[in-house]
């Protein structure tokens, strides 16, 4: 049977409540929200928080509100919320390319998107899904708050930027016109953690070059996006031989190691293969984008 | 500290310690022993619960964090003499062999057909995509989701008490 070790818990019934919370606390207090990270952990006793300060009951925190130029998710958006949004499909189908493959659809129903970036789990899906978007974490601490780029907020494998007293209450997605974005995951079975994933997010010109491009890798030790790839497309007309020069450099920038979801040859092997097929959809995606713009307009 | 919550129907209050999950509070504290501790991992899902009916892995799930909330254990399925169609159907298709799974698929079923009255195969097989059964081969099991779709009316049993 596996137990937490103890602790003592607390509601936090407002956002500034559980920053004072979390400031009342210091580094032995943990916030937990959908907790299917953080108890799991608990539980094997890789975290012992001495505090645990449940956001469940931050509803204002639970939202997805499309703006002109930008989408904005409250950090406690759950995962099967996110996959279910009509705005979030239409604007950045990788977003439902990813939630479809993450852990299942009971999980989803608890964990959230926020959660999913302070875990900060080398292998997590969003954390990709977020650089390839350039999405901004919005932060409040006691002193307010401030907006971070994916690059800021990331510090490393189960390690975020954030200082012990302040919470992730806002991820914002800016919107461009003209694009497309998609995620792939190779797993060894249903609802695991990736062996390796693609995202990449396209913007195209209007005479149908790529006027932006990321990529990004899920589980092989790269944080952020790959600029080596992306450069051999930023201004060209896409095309497959692109996508393969790509495909060839994201894999040789990545550093991924052998473990028991596979050797290391075999990780470079889906890292290429799969950053030319997410490549492919999202300019697919983008150039249909563009057709229904020039339509509508 | 001091919890209350509605469990199927009923408000109850205990003291337990925070670190107590919610599938223990249920089984031991609250003795239904139907809802079924299993991988302890939120992979099996045959600790599925109702919370405020959405179905969640209560392995993975705190006491605390329901309190306030309203559950609902497979015990909570029938009312009185009469099954739940899922429960029904899961009887005419011989949707369970050993059973061990069966709480937790039963339960993510009511939700599914709460929420879509006519799910189709794949509907039906990514709602409990989350939950292993390792005797059905899972073909029964969506017959049987299938069976209480079709047959959304309570039906009395005739002449059987249901065990309290």
């Amino acid at each position: 049977m596996q137990i937490p070790a103890q602790f003592d818990y607390v509601r936090a019934s407002t956002i500034d409540n559980a920053i004072a919370l979390l400031d009342k606390h210091g580094e032995e207090a943990r916030v937990v929200a959908g907790g299917h990270s953080l108890l799991p952990m608990m539980k094997l006793r890789l975290a012992r928080p001495e505090w645990l300060i449940d956001i469940n009951d931050l509803f204002e925190l639970d939202f997805i509100l499309p703006e002109a130029t930008r989408l904005r998710v409250g950090a406690m958006t759950r995962h099967s919320a996110l996959l279910g949004s009509a705005d979030v499909a239409r604007l950045f189908p990788i977003v439902i390319d990813a939630e479809r493959v993450i852990a299942d659809p009971i999980v989803r129903n608890r964990g959230t998107i926020g959660g999913s970036l302070c875990q900060a789990d080398p292998a997590e899906d969003l954390a990709t899904v977020c650089d390839v978007l350039r999405a901004e974490a919005i932060v409040r601490g006691p002193g307010g708050g401030r907006i971070l780029s994916m690059d800021e907020f990331h510090k490393g494998p189960y390690e975020t930027s954030l200082a012990h007293n302040e919470l992730l209450v806002e991820i914002r997605f800016p919107v461009r016109p003209r694009s497309g974005s998609a995620y792939e995951k190779v797993e060894r079975r249903v609802g695991d953690w990736a062996v390796v994933a693609a995202g990449a997010a396209v913007s195209l010109a209007e005479d149908g070059t790529v006027d932006d491009v990321a990529i990004g890798l899920t589980a092989v030790g790269l944080d952020g996006t790959i600029d080596e790839a992306e450069t051999v497309l930023r201004g060209q007309q896409p095309t497959e031989e692109l996508f393969e020069e790509a495909g060839r450099l994201a894999a040789m920038a990545s550093l991924p190691v052998a473990d028991q979801r596979g050797p290391v040859d075999y990780k470079r092997h889906l890292a290429d293969e799969l950053t030319r097929r997410v490549l492919r959809r999202a300019c697919e995606r983008a150039l249909a984008a563009q057709s229904t713009t020039t339509q509508e307009g | 500290m001091q919890i209350s919550m509605t469990v199927n129907g009923d408000e109850i209050t205990r003291e337990i310690e925070p670190r107590v999950l919610l599938v223990h509070f249920i089984r031991d504290d609250l003795r239904l022993t139907g809802t079924h501790w299993g991988c302890d991992t939120s992979n099996c899902g045959t600790c599925v619960v109702l919370m405020d009916g959405v179905p969640v892995k209560s392995c993975t799930v705190l006491a605390a964090m329901a309190d306030g909330r309203a559950i609902t254990t497979v015990e909570g399925l029938a009312s009185g003499t009469t099954l739940d169609p899922v429960q029904q159907g899961f009887m005419e298709e011989h949707g369970l062999q050993c059973g061990f799974c069966t709480p937790g698929m039963m339960l993510t079923a009511r939700a599914l057909l709460d929420q879509n009255p006519h799910p189709d195969d794949t509907e039906i097989r990514e709602a409990i995509s989350g939950q292993i059964c390792r005797c059905t081969g899972y073909a029964t099991i969506v017959r049987s989701v299938k069976w209480a779709a079709d047959h959304p009316a309570v039906e009395e049993i005739a002449g059987e008490e249901v065990p309290a």
